[in-house]
C-alpha cells in the first residue's frame, strides 16, 4: 500500500455513533473517478463501501478496511425545468440542495426525510420515506431515471421499467454507485403548511386520529411518549399538515430566507449548545421528565389548534437541534423502526413499549407514521404504521438492549411486519430472511451475481446479515 | 461489543510472546510479528486460527509500511499496537563495538520508531487506538554495564513521550512500560533468579496499556527509580546499581 492510500484512512460510524470501522475514504468528483475507485479496489484486493452523508443510523455505510466511496462531492445540479418540475442532478446532491434550488420556483422534493442532509444517492439506496408516505410513497417512486456505475466499471441508465431499477433503489448500495438522478418535484403554491396539532391521550386516540385524516391530509406524524403507562400508554402529540393554496397565500413564504431555521432558540440561546443541555437530560429520569413536559405543554397550548409552519420547520425536525446525536455519547444510540400492518399495529406497538418498560430500557423518543406498500426489492413499507424509536446505548446494558430488540422483532414478524435497513442495528439473519422471504433473497443473489460477481460492494450490515452474501461466497467461508 | 485487534511486534519470545498469548485468551485478534519463523509458528500453533503470524525483521524498516497495511487489512482494523522487540547482547566492561551497538539501536529504537510511526499516523487520522512501547528501567540512567541498551531505551521513552503529547488531543493513548528485571530469553545471560516472570510482566503491561503515560511494573521499582534518577552522577558512578 502506498502512502497516499494510508493518508485516506478514517474512522467512520453510522449516525448513531455506536459501531465504528476504519476505512479509506475516496471522494470522486466524476464518473471516471468512480470507475477508478473500483479499479483500485480490485487491484488492491479491497472491498468498496458506498457512503452518502453517513445519515443511516447503524452499520450500513461502514466496513472495516474497505475503500469507502463517498458520493458527496458529486453534487451538481445538471438541469432544472421550473415549468415541469423535473430536476436532473448528480446523486451526491442533498435534499437541502434540492429544496434550496427549487423552492423559489414553487417546487419541493416530493419526499423528504426528517433531516435535509442525506444525499440523493444515499436516500435512494435506502429508499427513504417521509411523513407523507401514506399519500405519495417513497422517494424512489418519484424518480424518472437514474444512472449507476457498477463494480465492473459499467455505466447503466435505468428507467422505472428496468428490472434492476427496483433493486438499485432500496438495495442499500449493493449494486453500484448511483451517480445521477432525474426526479419529479412537487408543485407548491406556498412555502408554508397548515398544521393541526392534537394530543391523543392513549393508543386508541392515536390511531383514531390517523384514520380520521388519512384520506385528506398531506402529511401525518405523531410523537409517542414511551414512558407513559396504563390508561395513558400511547399518549403523544399528533400532527397533520396540508399544503397551503388559494388566493390568500403569501408567495414570499417561498423565499429561502423565510424557510431557513433560526440559529437561536427564542432569539437568545444558541442552538449549537442545545445538545449539551440534552446530554444532561439523556437518562431515564431526564427523558421521562422531558416526555412528560412535552405532553403537558402540548395539551395546554396546542391541543386541537391549527397553526402555520414553514415546510422546512415542519419537515426537518431532526435539524432543529444541531448535533443532537452527541447527547447520546459516549456509547451512541440505536434507532429501531418496525412497520406493522394496520390491523395489528396498535397491539404490536403497545406490546413493544410494555417490553421496554419491563426492561427499564424505554426509548427516549417515539415517532408514529402511516405507510403504504411499494414494490421495491427491499421494501420496508406495509399498509399500516411504523413506530421509530431511539434507544440510548450503554456498554453495560448492550446485551439487554439487543435482547429487547430481538423480542420486539419476534412480535413484529408474527404480525407480518417489516423493517427498514437504514435504521437497523439489531436484526438477526433469520429475522431478515423471514420478513423478506426466500424469493426476494433469491432475486437479490441473482442480480448480485450479475452486477457484482466478485462481491466488491460490502458493508458491515452485510457481514452482520450473512444471508445477504451470495450462496457461492457463503460456501467458501 | 466488537472484537478488538492488536499488533504485537517482537512476539516470538519474552514479554511480547506472553502479551500475545494473554490478548488472545481475552478474546482479541492478534497479529504477531517476529523475525524467527520457527518460534512464531510454535506460538501460532498454540492458537490455531486466532493468531496471525507475520515474519519480519524490524531492521528492515523499508518494508514496514506495506507489512503494517497488510496486517491492518487482515485484522480488519487496529486498536492496539505493542512494540516489544528488543535485544541486549552481553557487553564487556572494555568493549566499544560500534557494529554491535548499532544493532541494538536498530532493533530497540529505529525499529520501534518505524513501526510506531505507522501506528501513530493511522491513529492520528482515525482518532482512536493505543500504542504501547516496552521500554526499561535501564533507560533511566546511563550505566556502565550497557551504555547503548540504556541509550536506546532512554531514547525510546523520549520518543514515546513525544508521541503521547502529539496524539493526546486526538484521543490516542501512548503508554511507556518500564519493566525492571524480567526472566526472558534476552536476560538469560544475566542469571536473574527471583525476578518477575514474563507472564506477570505481560499481565501488568496489559492492565496499564490503556492508561497512557509512563509506568513501572511494580511499586518497588517506582520507588527505587524515583531515588536512583536523583542520585548525583559523582555518587552514582561509584554505585553498582
Amino acid at each position: 500500500m502506498n502512502r497516499a492510500i494510508g493518508d485516506r484512512v478514517a474512522r467512520l460510524s453510522g449516525y448513531g455513533q455506536r459501531t465504528f470501522a476504519d476505512g479509506y475514504i475516496f471522494r470522486p468528483g466524476s464518473v471516471e473517478e468512480v470507475i477508478n475507485v473500483f479499479h483500485e479496489a480490485r487491484r488492491d484486493g479491497r472491498n468498496v463501501t458506498l457512503r452518502g452523508a453517513g445519515r443511516s443510523y447503524g452499520d450500513q455505510a461502514i466496513y472495516p478496511e474497505a475503500y469507502v466511496l463517498e458520493i458527496g462531492r458529486m453534487n451538481r445540479i445538471l438541469s432544472w425545468d421550473a415549468q415541469s418540475g423535473i430536476i436532473d442532478c448528480e446523486a451526491g446532491a442533498t435534499i437541502e440542495t434540492l429544496w434550496r434550488h427549487t423552492i423559489e420556483d414553487g417546487w419541493w422534493p416530493p419526499v423528504v426525510s426528517g433531516t435535509m442532509y442525506p444525499t440523493l444517492a444515499g436516500a435512494l439506496a435506502m429508499n427513504i420515506h417521509g411523513k407523507n408516505n401514506f399519500r405519495v410513497g417513497t422517494l424512489g417512486e418519484h424518480v424518472l431515471d437514474l444512472e449507476i456505475v457498477t463494480p465492473t466499471g459499467e455505466k447503466l441508465t435505468l428507467l422505472p421499467t428496468d428490472p434492476l431499477f427496483p433493486a438499485v433503489i432500496s438495495g442499500f448500495g449493493m449494486f453500484g454507485v448511483i451517480v445521477r438522478v432525474k426526479l419529479q418535484m412537487k408543485k407548491l403554491e406556498s412555502g408554508n403548511l397548515k398544521v393541526l396539532a392534537v394530543s391523543p391521550a392513549n393508543w386508541d386516540e392515536q390511531f383514531e386520529l390517523f384514520e380520521e385524516h388519512e384520506t385528506e391530509a398531506d402529511y401525518m406524524v405523531s410523537w409517542v411518549d414511551c414512558f407513559a403507562k396504563g390508561t395513558e400508554a400511547g399518549r403523544g402529540q399528533f400532527h397533520a399538515a396540508w399544503y397551503e393554496n388559494g388566493e390568500s397565500i403569501d408567495r414570499r413564504s417561498l423565499w429561502v430566507s423565510r424557510q431557513d431555521l433560526p440559529d437561536m432558540i427564542m432569539g437568545i440561546f444558541p442552538k449549537s449548545l442545545v445538545w449539551r443541555v440534552l446530554k444532561l437530560l439523556c437518562n431515564r429520569t431526564g427523558m421521562r421528565l422531558l416526555n412528560w413536559a412535552k405532553d403537558r405543554a402540548g395539551r395546554l397550548l396546542d391541543n386541537g389548534k391549527f397553526h402555520t409552519q414553514s415546510l422546512v420547520a415542519f419537515s426537518f425536525l431532526l435539524d432543529y437541534v444541531p448535533n443532537w446525536r452527541n447527547a447520546y455519547l459516549p456509547d451512541g444510540f440505536i434507532q429501531y423502526q418496525s412497520f406493522v400492518p394496520k390491523e395489528h399495529a396498535k397491539r404490536v406497538f403497545s406490546e413493544q413499549i410494555k417490553l421496554q418498560q419491563e426492561s427499564k430500557l424505554e426509548s427516549f423518543l417515539g415517532v408514529l407514521k402511516r405507510h403504504r406498500p411499494d414494490s421495491f426489492l427491499f421494501s420496508h413499507a406495509v399498509d399500516g404504521y411504523s413506530l421509530a424509536m431511539d434507544f440510548k446505548v450503554t456498554k453495560a446494558r448492550w446485551d439487554e438492549l439487543e435482547l429487547l430488540c430481538h423480542r420486539m422483532n419476534d412480535i413484529v414478524l408474527a404480525a407480518g411486519g417489516r423493517f427498514y435497513l437504514a435504521k437497523d442495528s439489531t436484526l438477526r439473519p433469520e429475522d431478515f430472511q423471514q420478513y423478506l422471504g426466500d424469493s426476494t433473497l433469491k432475486e437479490f443473489w441473482r442480480l448480485k451475481r450479475l452486477i457484482d460477481p466478485e462481491n466488491i460492494l460490502m458493508s458491515s450490515l452485510t457481514s452482520r446479515l450473512p444471508v445477504l452474501r451470495t450462496p457461492l461466497e457463503h460456501h467458501h467461508e | 461489543m466488537s472484537k478488538k485487534r492488536a499488533l504485537v511486534v517482537g512476539a516470538s519470545s519474552g514479554i511480547g510472546r506472553e502479551i500475545s498469548r494473554q490478548l488472545i485468551q481475552s478474546g482479541w485478534t492478534v497479529a504477531a510479528v517476529a523475525r524467527r519463523k520457527d518460534k512464531l509458528q510454535t506460538l501460532a500453533d498454540e492458537f490455531p486460527g486466532q493468531l496471525q503470524p507475520v515474519v519480519h525483521d524490524v531492521q528492515e524498516t523499508d518494508a514496514i509500511p506495506e507489512v503494517f497495511a497488510k496486517i491492518c487489512h487482515n485484522l480488519g482494523g487496529l486498536d492496539l499496537v505493542i512494540y516489544a522487540a528488543g535485544v541486549m547482547p552481553p557487553v564487556g566492561p572494555h568493549e566499544f563495538d560500534t557494529e554491535k551497538d548499532l544493532e541494538i539501536v536498530q532493533t530497540n529504537l529505529i525499529g520501534a520508531i518505524a513501526w510506531l510511526n505507522e501506528a501513530a499516523s493511522r491513529f492520528d487520522k482515525t482518532g482512536h487506538g493505543t500504542i504501547v512501547g516496552i521500554g526499561s528501567v535501564a533507560g533511566d540512567r546511563g550505566r556502565s554495564g550497557q551504555p547503548v541498551y540504556n541509550t536506546s531505551k532512554a531514547a525510546l521513552a523520549t520518543y514515546l513521550e513525544a508521541l503521547r503529547n502529539r496524539l493526546a488531543k486526538r484521543g490516542v493513548k501512548v503508554t511507556t512500560i518500564k519493566p525492571g528485571p524480567v526472566q526472558t530469553e534476552m536476560t538469560q545471560h544475566l542469571g536473574l533468579k527471583g525476578a518477575m516472570t514474563a507472564s506477570e510482566a505481560a499481565r501488568r503491561t496489559l492492565i496499564l496499556a490503556d492508561r497512557g503515560g509512563e509506568h513501572y511494573l511494580s511499586a518497588k521499582h517506582r520507588f527505587a527509580f524515583f531515588i536512583i534518577k536523583r542520585i548525583p552522577s559523582p555518587i552514582f558512578r561509584r554505585l553498582s546499581v
